[in-house]
């Protein structure tokens, strides 16, 4: 799968990253980047800072130092909703979905920086407003049906099985029209089914010319689905580069057994 | 099916005053037809943004209050030697600027108190309500303070020089009152139906992931803040305009919990609830009224409320569409993908497809 | 000068009667996650019962206070045991409206007993002040502040010296923990409630004699616990009891300086400038509502 992209342009710059809580170092002098239309992975045993360095990327986190570049432009004091705006979107680790609306209406809200009618015009209910919806409507259909969710449309987003939450929720990134996914923990909690279709989600997203950041602890999927590997311990980076290079790493093998992690 | 049955509701409506002539309930569907249109705003933030404003009477008040002062006209002096000098103006043009200064108290008190949430936010509303209600008690010069704004002109529709309609009567001010209301409605139902509303609900349901995908958090609490005070403020000025006095009482924190009442009881996040809620408790207590006393019936709307929350969280609506569809087999899917709306609410959401 | 002596010693004594029903409101939340607007119930109740006793059956003035306080905590053990045990784990806001249902049922009951007519309730303490120099206080007052002191401190050594105030700090700090290490935690909610509402009761009877005892009595005693308790932060009851005493002077301050009518108006100032510049309360260490 490794598709060597060396010398695509770098989209997200992590500069000198740090975060602290209170006296403890979350995260440590972390820099990596992530390349254009590449699928690259962060990975670590629990807490060794990958969902902070997602949080601080995503706006959800202040970082102590350090600064983070996406396309050149600066993310740091963004808000979330703002760095969406450049098309940094995120997923949840702990499952995070609408969970009283329906499937459908989940989509609806995460197409909703696809919209573009103003509070007067919706009052007014002008045909452009009403073309524009059922553009939207379209649009989120196409949605469930790319990530295979059609059958489900009028469900309640929380009534579905754990895996297909999951899906819900790619969905709803997709929705918000990312150039940036960032995935975190996907495939945790489905089974070895739904996390190879899943493995073929990655692929069809990648197609699609997203580009993808990965936080998993499944290493089967993160050496078959990844162009390059960063690994994070105790909040700072071990080692980088290849899935085949990671793989050999000596303090890699160290880390991930001293600290007795999942294994794949 | 349901928009059927809203045209049959408004046709009802309209026509109720043609062969009730009882002027005393007349009276009553008036005064709970603006206490509806206050529990619809209230709503817009509750139901929908899932923020509870115990502060809420304070937009109502602050209508009423505008729309009296710039329909009567006031003197303030500034200083020893000059006093500015408001003259009346009419009374359309002082409903108007009650809505508008109610808004922009509405986008006020977004700006300040949404960046507290939960128990802060509650908290700061109410307390902005109670420094509205002291400053019109104590603020003598201007609103008369306990003694009242009195005479306020009633609503008027002419044609200049040839005919002229001052409404001292309850039909004209019925039919105004109803025209508001569905006004309102129309706007918190196109609202609610928009990728505005949608990003509401997302805030309720799911904050962080709503701001994942995009949605500026503050931008539309403070959007839903405007909306919902300006049309408090709409129902402040035609209570005030109708009564046609004015005390510093329309502050009371009880009216904030009747338009809570309502909104719950009837059901909050449902366009039908707080039009239920607000009929239940705009009649309920003209019908209480024969038997028991002003503080039992209270005690009574304390225990309902507590009844309420206990036994039917989501209120009337929704446990009575859930209801008709299991009566009447509405399967599930029967919305279609196309709607993707959950039945359980389709039957308030669908309702006046065509306004 | 001498004026402004006045006012701190005004606000020092109505600051001690503020505290106490600061501390009852920011314990109940603290620990049950409960927004207790029958708290000003509460209040009028241990006003009322001082009256019962005191004017209408003839007890002894001192007996009448015990018996208020007392019977607060009886009916706070109650309202928790009917109304809130059911609801454990329910949201915020759920809670909030039964409290709010709670508030106006029993408000609504005490205007039915005891109508809209206000009632006072004499002292056997002397008419004549208490002279300090150049202030004057009068000897209920000093007596008012006494009892309210003594209360919030041996509150502070339950809560930081016996058992039942170490489990109530540990499902303080983390209810789930607590309740694996052994603490029932429907019986410290019930103590908790119970301790709050007694609290309330006590300052309803305190001040019940000072000013003059009236149904609606306690909304306004209600909005103010909410002052206090977002000034010194949600749950914080070092900073409830400072932030009690904080209002005492900004009201009487306010009262003195700006004008008479805006001194309700203070506390509600105060909560809405706290929470726009720092949101977690004077002292709080990080915001606890979730």
């Amino acid at each position: 799968m490794s598709a060597g992209n060396g010398t695509a342009e770098t989209v997200l710059a992590v500069d000198d990253l740090a975060v602290h809580f209170g006296g403890l170092a979350a995260l440590n002098n972390v820099s990596f980047d992530v390349r254009e239309g590449e699928v690259a992975s962060l990975i670590g045993p629990n807490g060794a800072g990958k969902t902070t360095a997602f949080n601080v990327i995503t706006g959800f986190q202040p970082p102590t130092t350090g600064t983070i570049r996406y396309k050149g432009q600066s993310l740091n004091g963004l808000r979330p909703n703002q760095i969406a705006e450049f098309g940094v979107v995120r997923t949840f680790q702990k499952t995070s979905v609408f969970a009283s609306n329906s499937v459908f209406d989940n989509i609806l809200i995460g197409l909703h920086r696809q919209g573009a009618s103003k509070t007067w015009e919706i009052l007014l209910s002008l045909p452009r407003v009403r073309k524009e919806e059922l553009w939207l409507r379209e649009k989120a259909a196409e949605i469930l049906d790319f990530v295979g969710l059609s059958a489900r449309a009028n469900e309640l987003g929380g009534a579905l099985p754990y895996g297909e939450q999951r899906l819900l929720e790619v969905a709803i990134a997709l929705a918000a029209d990312p150039s940036l996914l960032l995935l975190d923990e996907p495939v945790s909690g489905m089974n070895p089914a739904e996390t190879a279709s899943f493995m073929d989600m990655v692929g069809k997203i990648r197609a699609r010319g997203i580009t993808i950041l990965l936080v998993e602890h499944d290493m089967r999927m993160v050496m078959e689905v990844s162009d390059r590997v960063v690994v994070l311990n105790q909040g700072q980076i071990i080692a980088e580069g290849t899935p085949d290079e990671i793989q050999q790493d000596a303090e890699v093998i160290r880390a991930y057994l001293g600290h007795g992690a999942r294994r794949a | 099916m349901n928009r059927w049955l809203t045209w049959a509701w408004v046709a009802f409506l309209l026509t109720l005053p043609l062969w009730m002539e009882d002027q005393y309930f007349l009276h009553i569907l008036i005064t709970s037809g603006i206490f509806t249109i206050a529990a619809m705003s209230l709503n817009l933030l509750l139901g929908y943004t899932g923020q509870l404003s115990l502060g809420h009477v304070a937009f109502f008040g602050i209508g009423a209050y505008t729309s009296a002062l710039v329909s009567l006209g006031f003197d303030l002096e500034l200083t020893d030697t000059y006093t500015f000098v408001f003259a009346p103006r009419p009374v359309w043009v002082a409903f108007v600027a009650g809505i508008v200064v109610a808004g922009m108290s509405g986008w006020l008190i977004g700006k300040i108190s949404f960046k507290v949430r939960g128990a802060y936010f509650v908290i700061v509303t109410i307390s902005f309500a109670e420094v509205v209600r002291l400053v019109a008690l104590n603020w003598v010069d201007l609103t008369e303070g306990p003694m009242a704004l009195n005479n306020i002109p009633p609503f008027t529709l002419a044609v200049p020089g040839v005919w002229e309609l001052a409404f001292f009567h309850k039909l004209p001010n019925y039919y105004l009152v109803l025209a508001v209301a569905i006004v309102s409605y129309v706007t918190v139902r196109r609202l609610v139906h928009s990728r505005i509303g949608r990003a509401m609900i997302a805030l309720r349901e799911n904050e962080p992931l709503a701001a994942s995908a995009g949605v500026d958090v503050t931008r539309y609490l403070v959007l839903a803040a405007i909306v919902s005070a300006a049309m408090a403020g709409a129902a402040g000025g035609l209570y005030t305009h109708y009564i046609r006095i004015v005390d510093p009482d329309v502050f009371l924190f009880i009216y904030t919990v009747t338009m809570v009442i309502m909104v719950i009881t009837g059901g909050k996040g449902t366009l039908a609830g707080p039009i239920v809620g607000g009929l239940i408790f705009g009649i309920l207590p003209e019908v209480l009224r024969e038997f028991a006393s002003p503080e039992v019936q209270w005690i009574i709307y304390g225990v309902f409320m507590i009844m309420i929350v206990f036994f039917l969280p989501n209120g009337i609506v929704p446990a009575l569409s859930a209801w008709w569809n299991d009566r009447f087999g509405a399967t599930p899917s029967a919305g279609g993908p196309g709607t993707g709306l959950p039945d359980l609410e389709a039957a308030t959401r669908t309702a006046g497809e065509a306004t | 000068m001498d004026q402004f002596l006045q006012h701190i010693l005004n606000g020092t004594i109505l600051g001690g009667t503020y505290a106490l029903l600061g501390i009852g409101l920011t314990l109940i939340f603290g620990i049950m996650r409960v927004v207790n607007f029958s708290h000003g119930e509460l209040y009028t109740f241990g006003a009322y019962i001082v009256y019962l006793f005191a004017m209408v059956l003839s007890a002894n003035f001192f007996v009448s206070l015990v018996l208020a306080m007392v019977l607060g905590v009886v009916l706070g053990a109650a309202i928790e045991f009917v109304l809130l045990r059911p609801l454990r784990g329910a949201s915020i806001d759920t809670t909030m409206l039964v409290m709010i249902g709670a508030w106006i049922a029993l408000q609504n009951t005490e205007q039915l007993v005891w109508s809209g007519v206000a009632k006072s309730i004499t002292h056997p303490f002397p008419a004549e002040p208490l002279i300090l120099g150049p202030v004057s206080v009068s000897w209920v007052r000093v007596f008012v502040f006494a009892v309210a002191v003594l209360l919030i401190v041996g509150t502070h050594l339950l809560i930081h010296r016996t058992r039942l105030g170490k489990a109530m700090r540990a499902t303080f700090q983390d209810r789930e923990t607590a309740a694996l290490m052994g603490v029932n935690i429907g019986a410290i909610h019930t103590a908790t409630f119970a301790l709050g509402s007694g609290l309330a009761a006590a300052a309803g009877a305190l001040l019940g004699p000072v000013f003059v005892v009236y149904p609606t009595m306690g909304d306004l005693a209600a909005l103010k616990s909410f002052a206090i308790v977002i000034l010194g932060g949600l749950g914080n009851f070092m900073g409830a009891t400072l932030g009690g005493f904080i209002l005492g002077f900004v009201e009487e301050m306010g009262a003195g300086y700006i004008s008479s009518g805006y001194r309700d108006a203070m506390g509600f100032l105060l909560i809405i400038i706290v929470l726009v510049f720092r949101p977690t309360g004077l002292f709080a260490r990080k915001e606890r509502v979730g």
